[in-house]
């Protein structure tokens, strides 16, 4: 069975990546460009889209162009930042109704080509710079987005989490940057910086749905063009290891206290431990059948919901639960002696199996989506390595237990982070 | 077994009602690995007043009992249904609204048996008093949960703010207090009454041969005694037209206030074709007025009073039905206050082309072939449509249909001073 079928061909300046299937009743494009994550262009960087996408020279106004959207039977344009290991990532997607599904036969395809173009190569710029007032006004956005963070308690547990454990390390920096460095950047330097990230940055275009690749390799070609590069790498991450584990509290006007843990997997995407590791959080914590499901939360009753999730290009993985403020002790506990319990191979043949049956699940369910497909096969951009969906599925169903318990040993705690509620008379 | 069949959008759906009233929809989808299936009762948050099967007296429940049970009903006496699923590779899952509680699961391998797992957990309860106990830990910890989340207490607020009798105003989960009241015997009660298959939908949607999977339905039902198909009698005070309260402001530990401003609609008691018309005309209009093409947006972005968390929504079920817009802003009086002028311009002035409602509805018609591209929209929401006496796959030409003067009616119903309310959240001083 053939999961994905990938054509990847060298253009311009970027890479062509063409995934043919006539599932969807849409045609998707994806836009990738990618840098090593620092300081001093996070903010530049998290801006720069949404400014993009405001405007462009043809479309001087939003509402002029999300008028034109709304004409291509409702094109949807959406942007996005991520961290990937110690790269920030900027997306820009098209996703475009398929005509043979409609009453209206015109060809929609090279219009999506044509606007994603528009957006990257036609900006509304004059006398380089971009237009002030979009500038202003994303800003403003940009601040508030950041702010956000502050308000979803979840988020902002998360994100305090990787501040305090990756202090020294790229990776601590916000996915939307700075709120202090926002007031910073003018029409003319992001301007200047954008034409800079042209050129340096890591360049992909992903095209998902019914097309076949001589089609979208002749509009790619003819529509976007960029100069060759050899992309910057970020410095292979080192990861300390911690001689004690630092505990952090925070106290803030809340009902429930946010437990957020952090480790130090000391694997990445593209290892060969890579596969047991996966398993190894699976059995642990990544599902409703997994350790820290059945022992916090069904029979101790303490918590809602508790996790474990790896972030495969850092090397990390995080637990995060929601208990009562006067749990925590009861909390931190059952899920060191989980750890330890995967650590002394404290698990069951049967807990294995079910692991790997729901990992495949979900592997083979994310690429059911445009979006998952490009997630699964981006990794690959980002590590360096070319490793099939299939080829991950196989490698994962031959992991054995003692595979699995020498990953769990890898496994060093680093960060205990807690939100805390105000306590009653205090 | 019955096959429809959707000519432009190239898809079949097939259709059987069981013996036993319970309805069954298969809709195959080639080239996907997954499938996923809901099993869904016409049982929701709202539906806290009725006359069990047997009884001679309507009884009033605790607020939050219909999710209890969707949480209980995992629970077995050899263990939890997700451990069943997952070794059979599937992830489950299920969830409360105001008028349905569905299960679901979805999976690449192993469709058959997790279907019947799906249909036999469902249709056998296990409540004892020491896992309702238990759970009432878990789901005190949910509610916590959404009382620290501002966007649910801004929801909620609003819909609080509308209603005066209508358990819509009711949370989903209850609160800490109510669900402590919650005992065996009144779960078993609610399973009773709502929980027949008659007041049900079964919805399959993927890589499936609908024969093979219709004939495992039939047999599963056919093996359990589901002879009589009970009436299930619900009981709603009358509810006033207007909104219950103007406005409502909520201190939290948030930086960034948020404002929505809701309207009450008075259509609530349509169902069928006429809800999906007045549905889709709603929405089209709330495009027009706020979307991101729209003036509207662009005054009120470029003022600095929305950023991109502004959203506007309308929707209905039988019983109540309301319209939302806003989001988080610096100024939430003066946000309130525009969208109000706006709403209420639009109902004086018109004003809308013909060109502008042409490009709304191929936006619209465009965003369904979207939503078509998943199989959890599909099945959540014919699912949703079928409780309403409507068809997800009319959409389209419904839209297609939709007319200035559609749009006209639809704004000149819902828009009216005395059914407006605000609700904002901002920063504790």
């Amino acid at each position: 069975m053939t999961v994905i079928s990938e054509s990847v061909k060298g253009m311009n300046g970027y890479k062509l990546h063409v995934v043919k299937t006539e599932k969807y009743k849409t045609n998707t494009l994806v836009w990738k460009m990618k840098a090593p994550l620092e300081k001093d262009t996070v903010t530049l960087r998290s801006l720069l889209p949404h400014v993009l996408q405001s405007s462009s020279s043809s479309y001087p106004t939003t509402g002029k162009l999300r008028s034109y959207l709304d004409e291509l039977y409702g094109a949807t344009l959406f942007v996005d930042l991520s961290k990937k290991g110690e790269y920030h990532v900027i997306t820009v997607s098209v996703e475009i109704a398929n005509e043979k599904f409609l009453s209206d036969q015109t060809p929609l395809l090279k219009k999506a080509f044509q606007f994603l173009a528009e957006i990257l190569t036609k900006p509304n710029v004059k006398g380089g710079a971009f237009d002030p007032d979009t500038v202003e006004k994303e800003k403003r956005t940009l601040k508030q987005r950041i702010q956000s963070v502050n308000d979803d308690k979840m988020r902002y547990s998360n994100f305090r989490l990787v501040q305090e454990m990756c202090k020294d390390e790229p990776y601590a920096l916000h996915v939307h940057g700075e709120k202090e460095d926002v007031d910073k950047i003018t029409p003319e330097s992001l301007y200047e910086y954008y034409q800079q990230a042209l050129v340096q940055d890591e360049l992909d275009l992903y095209v998902i749905g019914d097309v076949n690749e001589a089609d979208a390799e002749s509009c790619a070609g003819e529509l976007l063009s960029f100069k060759e590069r050899s992309p910057k790498t970020a410095p292979a991450s080192v990861g300390t290891t911690r001689v004690s584990v630092n505990e952090v509290r925070e106290e803030q006007d809340i009902k429930q206290g946010k437990l957020n843990i952090g480790y130090r997997t000391n694997v990445v995407y593209g290892d060969p431990e890579y596969y047991a590791l996966q398993v190894f959080n699976g059995i642990f914590g990544g599902f409703s059948h997994s350790k820290l499901f059945l022992n916090v939360r069904e029979k101790a009753s303490l918590a809602y919901y508790v996790a474990s999730r790896l972030e495969s290009h850092k090397g990390l993985m995080m637990v995060m639960s929601g208990i009562d403020n006067s749990n925590y002790d009861q909390a931190v506990n059952i899920i060191k002696e989980q750890l330890e319990a995967m650590k002394n191979g404290d698990f069951t043949e049967q807990e294995m199996e079910q692991t790997k049956a729901v990992i495949k699940n979900q592997l083979l369910e994310t690429v059911d989506t445009a979006r998952g497909i490009v997630e699964v096969l981006y990794h690959n951009v980002v590590s360096g390595k070319e490793i099939t969906l299939q080829t991950w599925m196989d490698e994962m169903d031959k992991v054995t237990k003692e595979e699995i318990t020498e990953a769990a040993k890898k496994v060093s705690l680093d960060t205990v982070y807690f939100l805390t509620g105000k306590e009653a008379g205090k | 077994m019955e096959k429809i069949t959707f000519e432009q959008l190239q898809e079949e759906l097939f259709y059987e009602k069981l013996d036993n009233g319970l309805d069954v929809y298969i809709l195959p989808k080639k080239g996907f690995n997954k499938t996923y299936a809901t099993f869904t009762t016409k049982y929701g948050s709202i539906d806290n007043h009725f006359l069990p099967p047997g009884k001679n007296e309507f009884v009033k429940v605790p607020d939050g009992i219909a999710h209890f049970l969707e949480h209980k009903l995992f629970e077995k006496e050899d263990g939890d249904v997700f451990q069943q699923f997952s070794k059979q590779g599937a992830s489950a899952n299920a969830f409360t609204s105001f008028t349905r509680t569905a299960y679901l699961f979805s999976s690449t391998s192993n469709v058959e048996k997790n279907l019947e797992t799906l249909i036999d957990f469902v249709q056998e309860p296990y409540f004892t008093e020491k896992t309702v106990e238990k759970e009432k830990g878990i789901i005190g910890q949910e509610i916590t949960m959404y009382d620290d989340n501002p966007d649910w207490r801004l929801y909620f607020g609003l819909i609080e703010n509308m209603y005066k009798n209508h358990p819509v105003k009711i949370d989903i989960a209850g609160t800490i207090e109510s669900i402590s009241h919650i005992t065996k015997d009144m779960l078993y009660e609610c399973y009773e009454t709502f929980y027949h298959p008659s007041n049900m939908l079964l919805f399959i949607v993927g890589p499936v041969d609908p024969d093979q999977i219709m004939s495992q339905v039939r047999t599963n039902q056919n093996k359990k005694d589901y002879n009589e198909i009970p009436e299930i009698k619900r009981r709603f005070e009358e509810e006033p037209a207007e909104a219950a309260e103007k406005k409502k402001v909520l201190e939290m530990n948030v930086q960034t206030s948020k404002c929505l401003v809701g309207i009450k609609s008075k259509n609530a008691a349509q169902s069928g074709k006429d809800m999906l018309k007045n549905e889709l005309s709603l929405n089209v209009l709330l495009d027009i007025l706020f979307g991101k093409s729209s003036d509207h947006y662009s005054t009120l972005y470029n003022e600095g009073l929305i950023d991109d968390t502004f959203s506007f929504d309308y929707t209905q079920e039988q019983g109540f039905g309301f319209a939302m817009v806003g989001g988080d802003t610096n100024d939430p009086d003066r946000l309130a206050d525009t969208l109000k002028k706006m709403l209420l311009d639009a109902r004086e002035k018109g004003a809308i082309s013909q060109e502008t409602l042409d490009r709304t509805k191929k936006k619209k018609i465009g965003a369904f072939l979207r939503a078509v591209n998943s199989p959890e929209y599909i099945a959540n929401q014919f699912t949703r449509y079928a409780f309403n006496e409507m068809d997800l796959f009319d959409v389209v030409p419904t839209l297609e249909s939709i007319t200035l003067k559609d749009v006209e009616t639809a704004a000149g119903d819902l828009i009216s001073e005395d059914r407006f309310t605000v609700c904002q959240i901002v920063p504790k001083k």
